[in-house]
């Protein structure tokens, strides 16, 4: 269990003054200047030597991610842009951080603007987050007053921090997506190559992380690489936001260490598993997008990156979604399908039209109205549509129905049989009444 | 150069190529929809997936360029395998999720028989489909009398979009909604109004864009194709006439990289309904006031009457806008031995002539050459209306910013951003003397052209205002004989122009022009005219005279006309054209002429029978034979030669006085423009549609559009 002096996240419950004077008090912009004086490479270096992967879902090192940028400016602009379109079901860690630790940002924003050489950033922050972006912007505004952030700053840096919203699409929560949007264009995800790093917005060099992503920056780079390196196992280190919601007593934002045991988590921090650790049926364990796991395996299961891909899921965003033994499974995959067909943007073929497809099939075995070859029907659109689309929407549609195929074929037999023994429960309407 | 292993098969290929076409080049077919040559890559239709090895995921080839791939651990070329069970599992895939919203109605679907959705099924697809669920359905959009919506059948290539988008230029076609939701339409469901909107149709792969007016009329494989020339504008499109039995049904574009590339404007494709209205299809002569239909005979009685112990000087002949080579070349003999210089080839009275060399009246940059252009000034031209394929050209530079363009003359809407210089020839003279930055531009470019068009020459000075732009070519170094560069060029509308121009069909020594005919007519000078199809002449001025009507359309001319002698129009008759770069192409003859009526040489050759000067041509080939004798260029067909430049460098050293009034414009109603477009129902309706939107000042509303026929 991560110990108190080991959070970074020090009032992610909005205990304290989540102003500028609270933010400092708790030690933020504290030698940010200092921490400038490092010079570009070696925060990236120091970044890379962290071990931070990307926050947002697909894990990727983020010190890698910012090495991609360019060393020399080729007379375009580089562009930051954090993603704080946090949509995934299931996920509300970067909520938190706007609402009450906005500074953590806006300081990880300046320190990695200046390690890729950009002057400009952007939040692109979810269309329903109103006042998160009030508090957002309250914050900046703050920081521009305190000369901390702007075109002339105590830092010496010249750094410009916009806020923009969205208009509430999940895919625009996808980085290309993003850009597109935040561009005034349609959200629709873009063609790589080229990346971002190469062609991103506006056409310049842009790297776009995870709220969470740039938040922890300024505490690793304070206190060194090892100490985030420490905490957690190889490969998967440092601190991370568990987001625990669903059939739990205490649903929860909380930070903890990454490859803390899911029975752990949930017993810790969220008060657990609701009616019993027996009464657990699965988890969803990282935001609406990975398959679940079912409760045989959740017993040593250790919530990092590596591990949950051993059983074919995967951290996400670290959103837990727990359902206990009186849900319908098949009915809560069913309504996440329902999601991605209505978030699908329609750009590429299997997306549009396999989303629809796989949701109507989903709705039909809810009721138990379906043939059992239709299983494995359902299977393989999946695998089609996984891996073919431009963007990962595509997968993240296909593995929550892929993993409830691979762990509840039986139950959706179950209720196919039980339809098909009784398919008109009030009985035949009598024709000539 | 990158080097590629496609199916184990090392092939090397140029730098900056897709993948989709170093696979093509290998000779391994990739099935696609969204991805179209000539429009920007979208990657999203996921039909031309191929595996790379060493990627995780297939890859799109379309949006894959070769350079983007990595060599091998040992630097072994990238590895691309077209058919692997990966990738054929993919197709199928996408195959099935395309079928399983798209109608199989193909027995009605206007597309049945050359649609990629059917052809790519057939060869891609599995045989059947195990999707159970309701099909989705989209509400059908009226947004053009030509173009036919069943967007149902869409598959959401997006390909009209950026069509639309990126050549035609006007953004009003797009795509709303969201996921399978998503559905093409036009800007608050406005109709579209681009003289190139038909050219959706052939972009579309699947049946959701069709061609309204020959909707449920017949089959592709029933149409009898002929390979010819569009005569609509001077550009001289290259077609495809589809026919059955005697009618001209449809007419599609060819591929022609230096003229067309693979574009028509709305007026060649659609004109088609105006061959069988309006049409003359028997010799008509006047009595007593009013028409009556003729014999051949008689008609020819009648002229041979009224023409005996006439005068030579008080004969004359003008060409009209259609009139092809051949019987423009008769018709010149025949006036030659009638004593007769009284011919004239430009009625609406510009005053080109071979004076400053053919280069002086030829599109000399050529319209491939437009792709090099950087800098480019357009005077007393509407390029959109009057070469819209070639407008599009241009615009595509305008795009990528690779050109800049200046304008002088009316202000119009070139669907691009132009540099608006002002409205007269005063301009011209203020750019020689250094005053408009612009001239700057164009001295700085590195290929610099004009444009010159009909608005700008069709005036008493048109002479004058032909020098002014030779001399401002030549001094900002346009013309650049040593480098093969000449960026002089004038812009015809009319797709006779230039060969009537090339045959000399212009006022011999002390002949008249068309002013000065209807002026003799007016005087009492002038006994006969004979008109060539000239309808674009003020008509009324010749009832002094007796008019010989030769031509296709009961149109203007016919309306004066004391004798009708019936032609035939482009699809009827095999004969030369020659369009503005100067290239003679020859038309094929896809059906007959309707009735009595004939080709134009033949009737030519009739009449100089029985007028007692036989023409010295018993056929086509004898008449061509004579014709390439005194205008050998005009046997090179499809190609065209580089004009010496001095006659048009001296040109402009001539001594200049032009007068200040703005130019014009010399199209007002693009779908108006010519005896056979009048006569066609569907450019009436575009005509007033266009007129419409012009009045209210907004595109055409959901509903102002006719429903199917």
């Amino acid at each position: 269990m991560l110990s108190d002096k080991d959070r970074i996240f020090t009032n992610l419950y909005g205990l304290r003054d989540s102003g500028l004077a609270g933010a400092r008090a708790r030690g933020a912009w504290d030698g940010t200047k200092k921490l400038l004086e490092m010079g570009e490479d070696r925060i990236i270096d120091e970044v890379k030597a962290s071990g931070l992967r990307g926050r947002g879902g697909a894990g990727f090192p983020t010190g890698l991610k910012w090495s991609f940028m360019p060393k020399e400016s080729d007379g375009r602009p580089h562009y930051l842009v954090i993603n704080a379109d946090e949509s995934e079901p299931g996920t509300c860690k970067d909520r938190e951080i706007m609402r009450n630790d906005p500074q953590l940002l806006i300081e990880g924003a300046l320190l990695a603007g200046f390690a890729m050489r950009a002057n400009t950033a952007y939040i692109y922050i979810r269309g329903e987050f109103i006042r998160e972006r009030e508090r957002l912007q309250a914050a900046i505004d703050e920081a521009y007053e305190a000369k901390l952030i702007g075109k002339d700053n105590v830092h010496g840096y010249p750094f410009d921090l916009y806020v923009q919203q969205g208009a509430g699409a999940y895919i625009c929560g996808e980085e290309t997506a993003l850009l597109e949007s935040l561009e005034g264009r349609k959200g629709m995800p873009r063609l790589k190559p080229p990346f971002p790093a190469n062609m991103g917005l506006y056409g310049a060099p842009t790297t776009v992380n995870n709220v969470e992503s740039i938040a922890v920056v300024p505490e690793i780079l304070r206190r060194g690489s090892g100490w985030f390196a420490g905490l957690g196992k190889p490969n998967n280190a440092g601190t991370k936001l568990f987001s625990i919601s669903g059939h739990v007593n205490n649903p929860c934002n909380v930070e903890e260490e990454m490859g803390i045991p899911l029975r752990e988590l949930l017993e810790k921090h969220a008060g657990g598993v609701r009616g019993g650790w027996e009464n657990l049926l699965a988890v969803i364990p990282g935001g609406s997008s990975v398959p679940c796991v079912p409760a045989n395996q959740c017993q040593e299961l250790a919530m990092d990156f590596d591990r949950l891909l051993e059983v074919k899921s995967g951290l996400g965003t670290a959103a837990v979604i727990v359902m206990d033994k009186t849900t319908d499974i098949i009915r809560a995959i069913a309504r996440l399908s329902y999601f991605y067909k209505h978030e699908s943007c329609g750009q590429c073929t299997p997306c549009r039209e396999g989303t629809g497809w796989m949701w109507r099939v989903l709705e039909r075995m809810v009721r138990g109205e379906a043939e059992k070859s239709e299983i494995d029907m359902l299977f393989d659109v999946s695998k089609q549509i996984e891996g073919h689309t431009i963007c990962a929407l595509g997968d993240a549609a296909a593995w929550p129905v892929q993993g409830l195929i691979r762990h509840f074929r039986p139950v959706i037999e179950q209720r196919i049989d039980e339809f098909t023994a009784n398919p008109n429960p009030q009985g035949a309407v009598r024709a000539a009444e | 150069m990158p080097k590629l292993i496609i199916d184990g098969e090392e092939i090397e290929v140029e730098d900056g190529l897709t993948l989709l076409q170093a696979c093509e080049q290998a000779g391994r077919e990739i099935p696609r929809f969204c991805y179209h040559e000539r429009l920007s890559i979208a990657g999203n239709c996921r039909m031309c997936l191929v595996e790379v090895k060493g990627m995780p995921k297939l890859a799109a080839s379309c949006a894959l360029g070769v350079n983007d791939l990595r060599p091998g651990p040992e630097g072994q070329p990238p590895e691309i395998l077209t058919g692997s069970p990966a990738v054929q599992k993919a197709r199928e895939g996408t195959m099935e999720f395309l079928l399983i919203n798209h109608p199989l109605d193909c027995p009605i679907c206007d597309q049945g028989g050359e649609c990629d959705l059917q052809d790519q099924a057939v060869a891609f697809g599995t045989g059947s489909s195990r999707f159970e669920e309701n099909k989705r359905a989209i509400e059908d959009r009226n947004i053009s009398p030509l173009i036919k919506t069943i967007m149902t059948r869409c598959i959401s290539c997006t390909r009209c979009v950026r069509f639309m988008t990126e050549i035609a230029g006007v953004e009003e076609i797009g795509q709303i909604g969201r996921g399978e939701s998503a559905e093409i339409t036009t800007y608050l469901d406005r109709g579209i109004l681009s003289e190139l909107s038909g050219n959706v149709v052939d972009v579309c792969p699947v049946g959701a864009l069709t061609h309204r007016p020959t909707a449920f009329i017949a089959r592709p494989w029933e149409m009898k194709k002929t390979e010819t020339i569009d005569v609509m504008d001077a550009q001289g499109a290259n077609i495809r006439v589809d026919s059955r039995g005697g009618n001209v049904l449809r007419i599609l574009p060819l591929e022609n990289d230096d003229i067309n590339e693979e574009w028509i404007t709305d007026k060649a494709r659609f004109v088609t309904d105006g061959l069988k209205s309006q049409r003359l299809d028997r010799p008509y002569i006047r009595e007593n006031g009013k028409l009556r239909p003729a014999s051949w005979d008689e008609a020819f009685e009648t002229i041979c009457s009224r023409m005996s112990g006439v005068d030579g000087t008080r004969i004359a002949a003008i060409a009209g806008d259609l009139a092809a080579v051949e019987e423009s070349f008769a018709l010149k003999m025949l006036f030659e031995s009638l004593g007769s210089t009284n011919l004239d080839c430009r009625p609406e009275g510009n005053r080109l002539d071979a004076s400053a060399g053919r280069a002086g009246y030829l599109f000399n940059t050529t319209i491939a050459g437009i792709d090099e252009a950087d800098a480019i000034l357009l005077i007393g031209t509407n390029t959109r209306t009057e070469a819209a394929v070639l407008n599009a050209r241009i615009r595509r530079g305008v795009y990528d910013g690779q050109k800049q363009v200046g304008l002088v003359g009316a202000r119009v809407d070139l669907t691009y951003e132009y540099e608006y210089l002002g409205d007269g020839p005063r301009i011209l003279a203020e750019m020689l003397e250094g005053s408009v930055p612009f001239a700057g531009t164009l001295r700085t470019a590195s290929r610099p052209m004009l444009v010159i068009g009909e608005g700008a020459l069709s005036r008493p000075d048109g002479q004058a205002v032909l020098a002014l732009a030779a001399r401002l070519a030549n001094d900002v170094g346009m013309i650049r004989e040593e480098e093969g560069w000449n960026g002089f060029n004038v812009l015809h509308t009319a797709a006779g122009r230039t060969g009537a121009l090339d045959i000399g069909f212009l006022p011999g020594e002390n002949g008249l022009d068309t002013g000065q005919i209807l002026e003799a007519v007016e005087n009492g000078n002038m006994d006969v005219v004979y008109l060539l199809g000239a309808d674009e002449i003020p008509v009324e001025r010749l009832s002094g005279s007796f008019v010989i009507y030769q031509g296709s359309h009961g149109d203007r001319g016919a309306a004066v006309a004391d004798v009708i002698l019936p032609g035939a129009t482009w699809c009827e008759k095999a004969a030369t054209w020659v369009n503005f770069e100067g290239r003679p192409q020859m038309t094929s003859r896809a059906v007959f002429p309707p009735g009595d009526a004939h080709e134009d040489w033949t009737i030519i050759r009739a009449l100089s029978e029985r007028l007692g000067k036989t023409l010295p041509f018993d056929n086509v080939m004898e008449l061509r034979g004579a014709l390439y004798k005194r205008v050998p260029g005009m046997a090179a067909l499809g190609e065209i030669r580089k004009e010496p430049v001095a006659e048009l460098v001296d040109k402009g050293r001539e001594a200049i006085r032009v007068q200040p009034m703005p130019f014009d414009v010399a199209i007002d109603d693009f779908y108006q423009t010519n005896a056979i477009a009048r006569a066609s129902a569907i450019m009436a309706e575009m005509s007033a549609l266009k007129h419409e939107s012009k009045r209210v000042g907004t595109p055409i509303e959901k509903g102002a559009v006719k429903a199917d026929a």
